[in-house]
C-alpha cells in the first residue's frame, strides 16, 4: 500500500511543478507580460486585433494583481477547464480546438505504440533467444541504424516517394471529401490518410522495445530458474517464451509510459509533416501563430497525459512485481 | 555511408578480441583512446565526425558559395557551378550544407556538455548527500525532470523568445535533457562513496564539494564520456526537430532550417530532391557516426564488452 501511495504523492508532486511551470514561463520574462505580449503582436501587424489582446487577457487570469492573485486564479481557471481563447480559431475556446483535435493524435499514438510494443517484444525477444545469430545482428545493427533517422525526415521521405511520386497515399490532412461520421467513406478516408503518418512513426518507435527486450532477456537467460528449466528437458518454445520472455517482459511495463514523452516529439514533427489534423499539427500552427493560451494548454495537456501514463505504468509495476513493492514500501 | 551493417560486425569481432590482449599485456592498461580505437565502430564514427568537423572548420573555404547569397537563378538543378543546385529562393544548397554542419556541431559540442554538466552536479551532489533532505529535493527535481516530456516543453520556452540565436537553443536543450545522466551519475557515485579513499579525504579535513569533484569524479570519468557522447547526439537532433518546427535560428543557416524552408516551400511537390534529401541524411549520417562512438566509449565504462 505504501507503494501506491508513494507513487501517487509523486504524481501529484510532479503535476503541480507542471502547472507552476506552465503558469511561470509567460511572467519569466521582464514587465508586464500582458502588455510585453500585445506589444509584441502589435510590432508584428501593424493592426492589432482585439480578439488577440481578449485572448491574452483571458489566458493571463488578472495580470494587474500580484503574482500570488494571479497564481490562485489561475488554478481557479484549470479547475474549471477554462483554458482561454485561442486567437488562431477565435472565438473558439481553446478547449473546444483541442477537443476537435485530439482524438486524431491519440488515435495515432494508440495505435502505433501497441503495434511497435508487439513487434518490438517479439523481434527483441527472438533476437536475445538465437543471440549472436545473422537474424540477430541484422536486427540488433538495423534498428541501431534506422534509431539514428530523424522521424520528420522519414516522414519526407514517404511523402515524397508514396504520395507524390507514386501516389498511393493522399499527401495531407486526415480526410478529404467526406463528412465526418460512421460511414464507410469516412472511416475508408481516416485511414488512408493516416496510413503514411503511421508508418513514419512506426519506423522508428518499435526500436527502443527491441533493443531494451533484448538486453534483459538475455540477461534472463543467464539466470538458474532457465538452466533449471532446461534440464527438466522442456521444449524450448517453451524455456523462451514461458520461463524467459515472461520475466524480461516486466522492465518494459514502464520503459512503455516513459517513452510516451519521446514518441510525442516524434508526433509532433510528423504531424506537421502530413498536415494531420492532430495536437501536433496545432501546435505548429500555435507557435507560428503566437498563439499563446493554445500552446500552453497543449504543453500542459500533452505533459499531464504522459504524467498519467507513467502513473499507470507505476502502479501496473507495483501489482505485477512484488518486489517493486517491497523494495520501496 | 558506403560500409553495410554486416562488414562492421564481421571484422569487428576478431578485431576486439586482438585490442584486448594487446590492452591486457601492456603495461598501462587503461588508456582510454585505446580502448575506443579498438573498436571498429567507434573508429569509423570517429573518423566521420572528424570530417565532419574538418567540413565546419574550413566551411568558408570548402563552400562554392555564401549560404545566405540569394542572387542566383532558383531552382537550378546541380552542376558545376552548383553541386546540388539552387533552392527556390535562389540560394546554394551545397554551401547551405556545408555550413549548416556549424550550428549541428556547436549545439551537440555545448549543449552535451552543458547537460553533462548539470547532470554531473545535480547527481554527485544528490548522490554524494544520499538520504538528506539535499538528495530528497534533488531525486525528486530529477525525477520530474525524467517523466516531463521534453520536445513540448522545449518548443514553448523557444516560441516565448523573441531572439531565437543558437545559444538559446543549446542552453533550453541541456536544461531539458540532464536528468536521465543525473540519475545514472547519482547511482554511481553511491557505490564509490564509502570506498577507503574517500574516508581518508573526509579525515584529511577536505570539504565536500573537493570530495566530490577532485577525488571521486575522476574515478568515473568514462561515465562522464559515455553521457556526454550521448547527451551531444540528442542535442544534435533536438535542434534539428526545432529547426524543422520554424523555431531555429534564422539568421544562421542549419539542416533543420533548410528541411523547415524545403518543406515550407514545397519542395517535395516540385521534386527538389537534393534540398530535402541532402540535409536530412546529413543529419543522420552525424548521429549514427556519433552513436558508433559511443559503442567505443561504452567499453570503457563496461569492461565486459571488451571481453565478449
Amino acid at each position: 500500500m505504501r507503494y501506491f501511495l508513494r507513487k501517487l504523492g509523486f504524481f501529484l508532486g510532479t503535476l503541480w511543478a507542471v502547472v507552476t511551470l506552465n503558469f511561470m514561463i509567460p511572467r519569466l520574462q521582464p514587465g508586464d507580460p500582458a502588455e510585453l505580449m500585445v506589444r509584441r503582436l502589435q510590432g508584428k501587424d501593424s493592426q492589432l486585433d482585439t480578439a488577440q489582446v481578449e485572448a491574452m487577457r483571458s489566458m493571463l487570469g488578472a495580470p494587474d494583481g500580484s503574482l500570488w492573485t494571479q497564481y490562485w486564479a489561475y488554478l481557479a481557471d484549470l479547475l474549471r477547464g477554462d483554458f482561454g481563447v485561442s486567437y488562431t480559431y477565435y472565438p473558439f475556446s481553446v478547449a473546444e480546438v483541442i477537443g476537435q483535435a485530439i482524438w486524431w493524435t491519440v488515435g495515432l499514438v494508440v495505435v502505433t505504440q501497441i503495434i511497435s510494443f508487439v513487434v518490438g517484444i517479439v523481434l527483441g525477444a527472438y533476437a536475445a533467444w538465437r543471440r549472436n545469430s545473422k537474424l540477430d545482428t541484422t536486427i540488433t545493427l538495423g534498428s541501431t541504424f534506422l534509431g539514428t533517422l530523424q522521424p520528420f525526415w522519414i516522414a519526407l521521405v514517404l511523402l515524397y516517394v508514396f504520395g507524390y511520386t507514386l501516389g498511393w497515399f493522399p499527401t495531407s490532412g486526415g480526410y478529404s471529401a467526406s463528412t465526418p461520421g460512421l460511414n464507410m467513406f469516412f472511416i475508408e478516408e481516416v485511414l488512408s490518410h493516416s496510413t503514411l503518418p503511421a508508418v513514419a512513426l512506426l519506423i522508428v518507435t518499435p526500436i527502443g522495445w527491441i533493443l531494451g527486450m533484448r538486453n534483459t532477456m538475455i540477461m534472463n537467460l543467464g539466470e538458474d530458474y532457465i538452466r533449471l528449466a532446461k534440464a527438466k528437458g522442456l521444449p524450448d518454445r517453451t524455456v523462451a517464451l514461458r520461463y524467459a520472455a515472461r520475466n524480461a517482459l516486466l522492465p518494459s511495463v514502464t520503459g512503455f509510459a516513459l517513452a510516451l514523452g519521446s514518441v510525442l516529439g516524434g508526433t509532433i514533427l510528423v504531424e506537421t509533416v502530413f498536415d494531420y489534423p492532430g495536437l501536433g499539427r496545432l501546435m505548429g500552427e500555435a507557435v507560428s501563430n503566437k498563439d499563446y493560451p493554445l500552446l500552453q494548454t497543449l504543453m500542459l495537456l500533452t505533459t499531464t497525459g504522459v504524467l498519467i501514463a507513467n502513473l499507470i505504468a507505476d502502479l501496473l509495476y507495483g501489482v505485477l512485481d512484488p518486489r517493486a513493492r517491497r523494495a520501496e514500501g | 555511408m558506403s560500409t553495410t551493417p554486416n562488414d562492421f560486425m564481421a571484422e569487428g569481432e576478431p578485431d576486439q578480441g586482438q585490442a584486448v590482449e594487446q590492452v591486457g599485456s601492456s603495461t598501462t592498461p587503461d588508456s582510454w583512446w585505446q580502448v575506443v580505437w579498438s573498436s571498429k565502430k567507434a573508429r569509423v564514427g570517429l573518423v566521420i565526425l572528424g570530417l565532419y568537423v574538418l567540413m565546419a572548420v574550413f566551411a568558408p573555404l570548402i563552400a562554392p558559395h555564401d549560404p545566405l547569397d540569394g542572387s542566383f537563378t532558383p531552382l537550378l538543378p546541380p552542376s558545376g557551378e552548383h553541386w546540388l543546385g539552387t533552392n527556390t529562393n535562389g540560394r546554394d544548397i551545397a554551401s547551405q550544407l556545408i555550413f549548416g554542419s556549424r550550428i549541428s556541431l556547436l549545439v551537440g559540442l555545448f549543449g552535451g556538455a552543458l547537460a553533462t554538466a548539470i547532470a554531473l552536479v545535480v547527481g554527485l551532489v544528490s548522490g554524494y548527500t544520499e538520504g538528506t533532505i539535499v538528495d530528497d529535493v534533488l531525486s525528486f527535481v530529477t525525477n520530474v525532470a525524467l517523466v516531463i516530456p521534453a520536445l513540448p516543453l522545449i518548443i514553448t520556452l523557444v516560441a516565448y523568445s523573441d531572439t531565437r540565436g543558437v545559444w538559446l537553443i543549446v542552453g533550453i536543450i541541456a536544461l531539458t535533457s540532464w536528468a536521465g545522466a543525473a540519475r545514472g551519475k547519482r547511482a554511481q557515485i553511491i557505490t564509490l562513496r564509502n570506498r577507503d579513499f574517500v574516508t581518508s579525504a573526509k579525515f584529511s579535513g577536505e570539504g565536500s564539494a573537493r570530495i566530490i569533484f577532485s577525488e571521486i569524479m575522476p574515478n568515473m570519468s568514462s561515465l562522464v564520456v559515455a553521457g556526454f557522447v550521448g547527451a551531444a547526439t540528442g542535442a544534435v537532433g533536438a535542434e534539428a526537430g526545432l529547426a524543422v518546427l520554424g523555431l531555429g535560428d534564422t539568421r544562421s543557416v542549419s539542416w533543420g532550417t533548410m528541411l523547415y524552408q524545403a518543406d515550407a516551400q514545397g519542395a517535395i511537390q516540385q521534386g527538389l530532391l537534393t534540398w530535402i534529401f541532402a540535409p536530412g541524411l546529413a543529419l543522420a549520417i552525424l548521429i549514427t557516426a556519433m552513436s558508433f562512438i559511443n559503442f567505443g566509449v561504452d567499453l570503457l565504462s563496461n569492461p565486459h564488452l571488451r571481453e565478449d
